[in-house]
């Protein structure tokens, strides 16, 4: 196995820039990693055949004297939520298969223009509607840390990319935890930015109001260094804030050295009790609040009384957005076609195509928003999963009155196994129970690996969650705790991940 | 399909009295379309494109696609709403209307719902006689257009027989402002002359603010006209019909006016009336069952969580406040009087929709009676007998052109009729016109003279009387060299060189 893919991308992107490697060696680097690997992970729903050409591109301009980012030359996973022209986009959907798109994601446009190299599309639940991957179209993807467990979802395509070193660094999206919860089963970072932080253009749709692009990666700086490329304004996305952003590398470089920890105010929230944990979970989570308190920070109750909504009020508002998102999937224009046998008219064609082309979680979420946005019902599901928005939001307010930021475990338990939970969608859902607020209130939230749980060996996630546009302070607190945890770790908990491949 | 009985018109308004209400859509003449870049093919410059040319990913429902808010549509809805006499929302919102059509690219429609622009105002319209009637406007919001369905394969081009449809996405996107008035009372047998003065007047408001092309026959104005029928005497409003896309103004009236001939003989009968959409059918002057249509439809709308509030400062909707032109009856008031026309005269430039034209020839340089005599003489007769729109004939600076050259003495009215046909058949300006076929008068008095000496020559008993002093006689001199010059001599002046040369 090459060194190249053990570096994390800020490294890599500094040995690029010296000259040390090319972008074509640690593409190629990558690329034999997935070829090796990625046959058990099926991180990739797509391996990007120009990703050399676009490699040979960057080492090439560096050649000639361009002065380029901290990141030009570094291999990039892209979740295919994301659409890409050099490659297909089927956000997980046989209905989507082999589509290619006219344009790319902004988010995709604005890597591309820091000469990060695309070198493949990853796996995820289909529409990014699951916490496991099993949803895909395409079969599971499978948890470096123990190939028979979930990588987390809906993005647990990017998160195992990078917990598998197939990529140093992944996009992600995140519309009720699908880049945290996937980062606390892998053991790698990730955050959701605040909502229009990072424009959505040509991220296919799932909850208009509740998605978020974000980066996915093994480090806070890398994670950083990602969003600074991303993140900011896009007229494309009218959610886009236009705001100025400050570096997030920058913060995660401060962060580090550890200083922001002292006198920092960190939230717990009383009603989400260590009962509602898996024990390691619950163990771990406490073990870095400690570790923390230790370093000066200091540790709040506070109170989210309508947290415990949240799961219900998303599961309403998520499904009537995505109703109507999914309704233009219908065979007119693009993707799958079905035909009844002996022709049928257009309503024939589109409801078998939708039959055929979309999977059952996907159908189940149609059918529940449908319902929910029907006359009549409108104002008992709709409109009071909105009030209970409004209240969580309110909730979140009144405690960053008092704190700088909430702690939470990232998710209730470690990976589970894959199939466990397939048969039960309210089991499932319950997965996404401390992230979902944050993207009920538009806040920003990060996942960063706490440790192993005792019981099962298998990694686990502290999420912390800021203010809306705060999250930079996302980015100092979650380094300054990585920096004493890979301390006292005596290396990053990737380390200790088992030794893949070929062999399961 | 069964004949279908009708009342007779006075009957039917003895027994029954109408209530109105019409929606029009008015396609507004920006630049791009509603949410796209895409060009917007309701502009003039635009409209004779290619089906499927003036296309962006959001108007095809792409995947990752994004909505973003034309600001000059939404500017053009303040000012209709502002000349409608409205309110103006200081925040509204976009809402979903979902529903699966192949025209709609998204199977959701972009609109507004309980958010509209602009609410409650009313509009002053004028009947023939010059009577005043006030129509109440509940709304206005704004909203885009859906694609348009070519249904290829069938005897009559609808969708019932058909084979299978194109489908042309141009249209889909297009701004629409739908304008919806409240119940109208007391319309009596005015009924249908409401119904087209009222759209004449919505065609002049948005021609004189310049939002829209305002043409019917191109779809830039549509009209679907609500009529119910209620017994005399009953408080509880009929069932009404809604009858679709009636586009042209004469249609409108005619519509309407079936509509409660159509009703009347139904409920006359014991019968009851369908809530449904109906089909104008401009041929047979019939409307015909579209589908039905409840209160019921349940279109699942929600606010549109890809766009913000639309919130216009106070201070651009003063602006355009000020900015607003003469209100239509206002204007005619004024430009009577500039024109010193009399009723009739005024009036049958009014009714022939003429206004607009008589008022740029006069600008263009004529007296402001011969612009009216062109525009309702002989280019009506023309229009009328070749069923084609007055306005479409010829350009007032071509009329203006053609009343100077007669001014000039370079066309008698006889000559400048037979150029006016020649301008309509597309050869070109007047002058061309008149150089190309050699319509000039003659005024070469040398060849006149020798006309009239042959003529004299050929009725030597002619000139012995006008030597006589019977100059009367002249006349039959005249007969004969205006045929000689094929009509293109001046008769006054032939008559003056006959004396002349009888003299000698």
């Amino acid at each position: 196995m090459s060194e190249i893919i053990r570096w994390t991308a800020a490294e890599l992107g500094a040995k690029l820039a010296a000259g040390e490697v090319s972008s074509v060696e640690a593409t190629q680097a990558h690329l034999d990693r997935i070829a090796a690997v990625d046959d058990d992970v099926h991180a990739f729903l797509h391996v990007n055949e120009h990703a050399l050409d676009a490699a040979a591109e960057v080492d090439r301009r560096r050649a000639e004297g361009e002065q380029l980012g901290e990141l030009a030359g570094v291999p990039l996973a892209i979740k295919d939520v994301l659409v890409t022209t050099d490659q297909p986009s089927t956000s997980g959907s046989r209905i989507l298969e082999g589509y290619r798109s006219p344009f790319d994601a902004t988010v995709v446009a604005r890597a591309r223009a820091a000469g990060l190299v695309g070198i493949g599309k990853t796996n995820m639940d289909e529409f990014a509607m699951g916490s496991s991957t099993e949803f895909s179209a395409y079969g599971a993807t499978h948890n470096p840390w123990d190939l028979d467990r979930i990588p987390g979802g809906s993005g647990g395509g990017s998160a195992a990319a990078v917990a598998a070193f197939e990529a140093p660094i992944a996009l992600g999206s995140d519309t009720g935890g699908s880049i945290r919860q996937p980062a606390h089963v892998t053991g790698t970072v990730g955050i959701k930015p605040t909502y229009g932080g990072v424009s959505r253009y040509g991220a296919i749709a799932l909850a208009s109001s509740l998605d978020q692009v974000g980066p996915v990666s093994r480090t806070v700086l890398d994670a950083g260094l990602l969003h600074d490329v991303i993140g900011g304004h896009d007229p494309k996305d009218s959610t886009s804030l236009p705001d100025a952003w400050p570096s997030f590398a920058a913060a995660a470089r401060e962060g580090a050295t550890g200083q922001v920890l002292k006198g920092l105010k960190v939230g717990v929230v009383k009603e989400l009790p260590d009962s509602g944990f898996q024990a390691g979970v619950a163990a771990s989570f406490h073990a870095a609040l400690t570790l923390m308190e230790a370093q000066g920070a200091e540790i709040v109750e506070i109170s989210a009384p309508h947290f415990e909504y949240g799961v219900a009020a998303y599961y309403l508002i998520l499904p009537a957005e995505a109703s109507s998102n999914l309704a233009k999937f219908d065979s007119v224009r693009f993707g799958l076609r079905v035909t009844p046998d002996g022709g049928g008219t257009v309503e024939d064609v589109m409801s078998l195509t939708r039959e055929v082309g979309f999977g059952p979680e996907v159908k189940r979420r149609i059918i529940l928003g449908t319902y929910a946005l029907s006359a009549g019902y409108y104002d008992a599901y709709y409109g009071s999963a909105q009030k209970v928005r409004t209240l969580i939001q309110q909730d979140f307010d009144a405690a960053f009155a008092q704190v700088d930021v909430i702690a939470t475990p990232s998710a209730p338990t470690t990976a589970f196994k894959l199939g466990e939970k397939i048969g039960d969608p309210l089991q499932m859902y319950l997965n996404d129970l401390t992230t979902i607020p944050a993207n009920l209130a538009g806040v920003p939230g990060i996942s960063i690996p706490s440790g192993l749980a005792e019981e099962d060996g298998l990694p686990v996630g502290i999420q912390f969650l800021a203010p809306a546009r705060e999250d930079a302070r996302l980015y100092r607190v979650g380094a300054a705790l990585e920096t004493l945890l890979v301390d006292a770790w005596g290396g990053p908990l990737l380390d200790r991940a088992p030794v893949l491949g070929g062999t399961r | 399909m069964s004949a279908v009985k009708l009342m007779d018109y006075d009957k039917a308004l003895e027994l029954f009295e109408p209530v109105l209400g019409f929606e029009v859509h008015v396609e507004l003449n920006t630049e791009t379309k509603m949410f796209s870049d895409a060009p917007n093919p309701a502009n003039e410059r635009n409209h004779d494109a290619e089906p499927n040319t003036l296309i962006a990913p959001v108007d095809l429902g792409l995947p990752g696609s994004l909505p973003v808010v034309n600001e000059t549509a939404v500017r053009s809805s303040i000012s209709l709403g502002l000349a409608l006499g409205c309110s103006i929302a200081e925040s509204c919102r976009f809402a979903r209307k979902n529903y699966f059509y192949p025209d709609l690219g998204k199977n959701y429609q972009i609109s507004q719902y309980d958010e509209p622009i602009a609410f409650e105002g009313s509009v002053e319209v004028e009947l023939e006689d010059g009577t005043l009637v006030t129509i109440p406007i509940e709304r206005a919001h704004m909203e885009e257009d859906a694609g348009k369905l070519t249904h290829l394969g069938g005897a009559t081009g609808r969708i019932q027989g058909a084979e299978y449809s194109l489908v042309d996405y141009n249209r889909a996107g297009v701004p629409l402002v739908e304008i919806v008035t409240k119940p109208i009372f007391g319309a009596e047998h005015r009924a249908p002359e409401i119904a087209k003065a009222y759209v004449a007047t919505i065609r002049d408001i948005v021609r004189g603010l310049g939002i829209s092309e305002a043409r019917l026959e191109r779809g830039n104005l549509r009209c679907d006209a609500n009529v119910s029928l209620r017994p005399r005497g009953q408080e509880k409003l009929g069932t009404r019909t809604e009858t679709k896309n009636v586009n042209s103004m004469r249609s409108v009236e005619r519509a309407v006016r079936y509509e409660i001939q159509r009703q009347a003989a139904i409920l006359a009968d014991g019968g009851t009336i369908t809530q449904e959409t109906r089909h104008w059918h401009e041929d047979t002057g019939t409307t015909s069952p579209g589908r039905p249509k409840s209160d019921a439809d349940d279109y699942r709308y929600f606010p549109e969580p890809d766009l913000l509030p639309v919130q216009p400062a106070r201070e651009l909707v003063e602006a355009l406040r000020a900015e607003l032109p003469e209100q239509p009856v206002a204007r005619r008031r004024r430009l009577k009087a500039d024109w010193g026309f009399g009723d009739i005269e005024f009036q049958g430039v009014v009714n022939a929709g003429l206004l607009d034209e008589v008022e740029a020839t006069i600008a263009a340089g004529t007296t402001p009676d011969a612009a009216r005599k062109w525009w309702t003489g002989e280019i009506s007769r023309i229009a009328n007998a070749e069923e084609r729109d007055a306005a479409s004939l010829i350009s007032p600076e071509n009329v203006a052109a053609l009343q100077k050259l007669v001014d000039a003495g370079t066309l008698t009215d006889k000559l400048a009729r037979q150029v006016l046909e020649g301008v309509i058949a597309g050869e070109g300006a007047p002058q061309e016109v008149v150089d190309a076929r050699g319509l000039a008068v003659v005024s070469d008095d040398g060849a006149l003279i020798a006309a009239i000496d042959e003529a004299l020559a050929a009725q030597p008993d002619v000139l012995a009387k006008i030597q006589d002093g019977k100059v009367q006689a002249a006349g039959a001199v005249i007969g004969a060299v205006m045929k000689a010059m094929k009509g293109q001599a001046d008769a006054a002046r032939v008559r003056e060189l006959i004396l002349e040369r009888a003299a000698q």
